[in-house]
């Protein structure tokens, strides 16, 4: 594989993927304070 | 007698004699860096053993890297085979609260484009003819992260291991100077402005919220990008066992003695390969002029994001918050509430960058995990 086509696969996939994996964390992250909501430890 | 005396003097003054140009110059960066760790107090739980370090490995005949040496023993015991930055990271991750960030899990995307420099910083290296595991390494210092850096160099770029450690740490360190022009350039003074406080739709996270956080990171993370699991076990692991409070003596064992202990360890090796005549090559100088340009671009990329989320939220988040998604922590959160307190003197932004800032710490491991993930789809590493 030339350096042109790794650059770019890298610069595609691997910022693409990084805030793709976030985003979903991010949404995982809501949907588990949703789960597990503050209130719960004070009843 | 009188040759045996002269052949005893000629011992010693052997070091002397194969003294090459390059170890006085690196005995003197050593120096250097020592001066920056006790006297300018820069990173010196770092920068004290790195220079130390680098003194010995450039006294000449002491074979301290041979195979006998200490130094080879230390650096064979957990730099060769990335321990050392993993039981780092053990550490990290027990000293961390994600809970500003699990506050506002928005700000996650913050911490995602805080590490676009890397992969920016790679395409750069590429295109001035380094080798693509090489280009790789040097984009990793934009992580701005010393264990991740340590760890993808020492792995698939160990010749290029003390320039990259090197330009990590003091670029880390160096992230109040470097990142306040950016931030300036790149926003109006109006948007530097905007008061965070009256934002509504952070609400806290619960005890079990954070308790998961590292689980469900941990699976979510290794299933998408198994290669850099070891990064982000680790990291979450320390974070478990502060959060679940259980197991207390382990999380002060990995937040004190364990990381010390390490950490000069880790210190001292990365010093031990500042040879001067592997070190003073003009591709060090590339490597640093890199590392520099991949911080600044992160710094960029997360302002300019910043700035977008502004948008999308009809004004609500400074952009400032976004040069925070670095991993450099925690000194990136205090640079955005200096920055915000200048233009802003009620405007007290430091929970929302402290909460980019550790996205930045999951957004540097999580980025590096998906790079080494991608490196072995391609077939680029094993």
């Amino acid at each position: 594989m030339d350096n042109w086509t790794f650059g770019l696969t890298m610069l595609i996939v691997g910022m693409g993927g990084t805030l793709a994996a976030l985003g979903a964390l991010a949404v995982i992250m809501g949907l588990l304070k949703k789960i597990f909501p503050v209130k719960e430890e004070s009843n | 007698m009188f040759d045996a005396v002269l052949n005893g003097l000629s011992g010693l003054g052997a070091g002397v004699a194969n003294l090459h140009w390059s170890n006085p110059i690196m005995i003197a960066v050593g120096c250097l860096l020592l001066y920056l760790g006790i006297k300018k107090d820069v990173e010196p739980l770092l920068l004290v053993p790195i220079g130390f370090g680098a003194i010995l490995i450039n006294i000449p005949l002491a074979d301290l890297m041979g195979d006998e040496g200490f130094l080879r023993t230390i650096y064979n015991m957990g730099v060769a085979n990335e321990l050392f930055p993993l039981l780092i990271f053990i550490g990290i991750g027990a000293m961390t609260d994600f809970g500003p960030l699990l506050e506002n899990p928005k700000i996650f995307l913050l911490g995602a484009a805080g590490q676009f420099g890397i992969f920016l910083t790679i395409g750069l290296a590429l295109l001035f003819g380094f080798d693509k595991l090489d280009a790789v390494a040097i984009g990793v210092i934009g992580a701005c992260d010393g264990p991740t850096a340590i760890y993808v160099s020492s792995r698939y770029a160990p010749h290029l291991l003390a320039a990259v450690s090197v330009a990590a740490y003091s670029y880390m360190s160096l992230v109040p100077i470097i990142q306040p022009p950016i931030m300036r350039f790149l926003t109006t003074e109006k948007e530097r402005q905007i008061n965070m406080s009256e934002l509504t739709s952070t609400t806290p996270a619960s005890k079990a919220t954070k308790i998961v956080f590292p689980i469900v990171v941990t699976i979510f993370g290794g299933l998408i990008a198994p290669n850099g699991l070891p990064l982000l076990a680790t990291i979450m692991l320390g974070n478990l066992m502060k959060e679940s409070g259980v197991v207390s003596r382990l999380t002060k064992a990995t937040e004190n003695e364990i990381t010390n202990v390490v950490t000069l360890f880790l210190g001292i090796s990365i010093g031990a390969t500042m040879d001067g005549r592997a070190f003073l090559t003009p591709q060090t100088i590339m490597i640093l002029v890199f590392g520099f340009v991949a911080i600044c671009l992160d710094t960029a990329c997360g302002v300019l994001f910043g700035k977008a989320m502004c948008v999308m939220t009809g004004g609500r988040i400074n952009p400032l918050i976004g040069a925070a998604g670095i991993s450099a922590y925690p000194m990136a959160a205090r640079v955005v509430q200096k920055e915000g307190l200048k233009y802003n003197k009620f405007n007290f932004l430091l929970m929302h960058a402290v909460g980019a800032n550790t996205g930045g710490q999951v957004g540097s491991v999580m980025a590096a995990a998906i790079m080494l993930s991608v490196l072995k789809g391609m077939g680029i590493i094993p």
